[in-house]
């Protein structure tokens, strides 16, 4: 067991470092490119579209949109009883960026393509794991 | 342009024992599919001078790995003078294709291509790395997905599937239906590890694994080994077979290596794999006589066959509903022997194997019945996909 709660946690690099401690201060720390300002996820040295190596994490809105899904029936973890969702988020700040990611304080019946959520985090000793919730305003 | 000019073909092919827990290791198989492979294409060990293989030594545990190049150059004793393996490479077959250019451009002669897997007794044996166990972490690949639950190929492409699914219309039905084809082939292969038939009740019952996927749509780990030989054409006459030509292969990937940054979800690398490999040839997907594409999960054979361009882009419903079509007496046989969901988890190679056999008419029961002289492979899915066309001569 990696730890207390079960979880399986992230090996923390130099690169993702902020993404996964941001949420400590309630930040979506996304890395991004200071040159043509596009978003970049997973964490990399450089930006795939414009190739500067100017690129670093930024705060996010947090919010984003289900671009894919799926509700997983098997017990793979301990703190994931199924049924679970796991979704792809598309983050609003610009859409084909996107975070594979749990789904939480959903019916996991309702999931949608299309359906708006917002992040929530998990805090698992020294990270703080983005969730996503259904966004109900 | 061609691919590697036409100078690669494939001379010979050889599977060991293929089961569930047969209590052997991954090199005793791959040894036994490599002198299957060799004495079939009617050469010794002292003419084998390449060995490639998938994945190489990379880290995995539960008999992913079942030898290495080295394992199999040590215990024949072969002198090589090229050999390589590699779990970065495009779809299982990567490593073929390279050695394919190796013939062509005369490192090597006749290249033992092999993949062994003994998962079904490594796993039954304790072996496997429960994912809770002994990783502590997750790193390397699984960093951005582990963390969420996201454990399995299952997880990852169902998320595809359900993509798909929503913007096309795409049923599980119609999945079902090729499940059920794969899974009456395998009735005809004596090799195969499933093969009571199949009904839509019974795959549409199964348990879910990860919707859309249900437990059929999910490949069956096994225990066995496959050896191909790629020769250079001008080595190859006089050997036991009528040489196969490499006609065309594709192992493009147009965009990151990630699985959930595709800028189109409802497509994979097997269209760029596809793309690139039409590229080099003047034969379109009407020429081709049958096919075998990677099941590993049933969504990845959707996709090869809307990629290698059987169907237009988002008509995979329709296609799978002609079952017809797809059948042995079919104008596009699909995966004669079963595939991976009902025959084992060869892991790419199988496809490959079964394509030469069909074209070298060994097929037995499970032999096509039209005369076939193309066939197309397709092998892997997400990020990683690599395609062949094979063409018999004579």
């Amino acid at each position: 067991m990696s730890n207390q709660s079960g979880r399986m946690l992230p090996e923390v690099t130099a690169e993702s470092r902020d993404f996964w401690t941001g949420g400590f201060e309630d930040e979506l720390r996304i890395y991004r490119c200071r040159a043509c300002r596009g978003w970049i996820h997973p964490p990399v040295g450089a930006c795939w579209r414009c190739h500067s190596r100017d690129v670093g994490p930024e705060v996010a809105s947090g919010t984003g949109k289900v671009a894919a899904y799926t509700v997983n029936h098997h017990q793979w973890f301990p703190a994931f009883p199924p049924p679970y969702v796991i979704a792809a988020v598309e983050l609003d700040d610009q859409p084909d960026v996107r975070l594979t990611t749990c789904l939480v304080e959903c019916d996991v019946d309702a999931v949608e393509v299309g359906m708006a959520v917002e992040v929530v985090f998990d805090k698992q000793d020294d990270v703080a794991l983005p969730f996503f919730r259904p966004v109900t305003k | 342009m061609t691919f590697v000019d036409d100078r690669a073909v494939i001379t010979g092919i050889g599977q060991s024992q293929i089961g569930r827990r047969i209590g052997r290791t991954g090199i005793d198989l791959a040894l036994e599919a490599s002198e299957r492979a060799v004495e079939h294409a009617g050469l010794s060990f002292d003419d084998i001078d390449g060995v490639a293989s998938y994945p190489g030594p990379v880290n995995a545990e539960g008999g992913f790995v079942g030898a290495t190049t080295h394992d199999v150059r040590d215990a024949f004793g072969l002198k090589t003078r090229w050999h390589v393996s590699g779990v970065e490479t495009s779809g299982q077959i990567g490593t073929l294709l390279d050695a394919a250019a190796a013939v062509a451009s005369g490192r090597a002669t006749h290249v033992l291509c092999f993949r062994s897997v003994w998962e079904a007794t490594a796993q039954a044996s304790g072996r496997a790395a429960a994912l809770t166990g002994k990783m502590a972490r997750a790193s390397g690949h699984s960093e951005f997905r582990l963390p969420f639950g996201a454990a399995s190929p299952a997880n990852w492409i169902g998320m595809y599937a359900q993509r798909y699914m929503h913007e096309f219309g795409l049923t599980r039905e119609q999945i079902g239906k090729l499940v059920i084809n794969g899974r009456r082939n395998a009735g005809l292969n004596p090799n195969a590890i499933y093969r009571d038939p199949m009904t839509m009740d019974d795959y549409l019952g199964a348990r879910l694994i990860s919707w859309p996927l249900g437990l059929y749509d999910c490949d069956v780990p096994c225990d066995g080994a496959t050896a191909i030989i790629v020769s250079r054409r001008e080595a190859s006459t006089g050997l036991n077979n009528s040489p196969l030509a490499i006609e065309a292969a594709g192992a493009s990937l147009a965009e990151r290596h990630t699985w959930d940054q595709r800028a189109d979800l409802t497509t994979m690398a097997s269209h760029d794999a596809a793309d690139s490999m039409w590229e080099t040839t003047k034969l379109t997907p009407g020429d081709v006589d049958f096919a075998t594409l990677y099941d590993g999960f049933s969504y990845l054979t959707t996709q090869w066959i809307e990629a290698l361009g059987f169907c237009e882009h988002g008509k995979v419903g329709q296609f799978l509903d002609e079952e017809d079509r797809y059948r042995l007496d079919g104008e596009l046989p699909i995966n004669p022997h079963g595939g991976q969901l009902s025959a084992g988890r060869l892991h790419g190679y199988g496809f490959l194997h079964e394509a030469c056999v069909q074209l070298w008419r060994e097929g037995g029961d499970r032999q096509i019945a039209k005369d076939v002289e193309i066939a197309a492979v397709g092998i892997g899915g997400g990020p990683e996909a690599g395609c062949m066309l094979l063409r018999r001569e004579g």
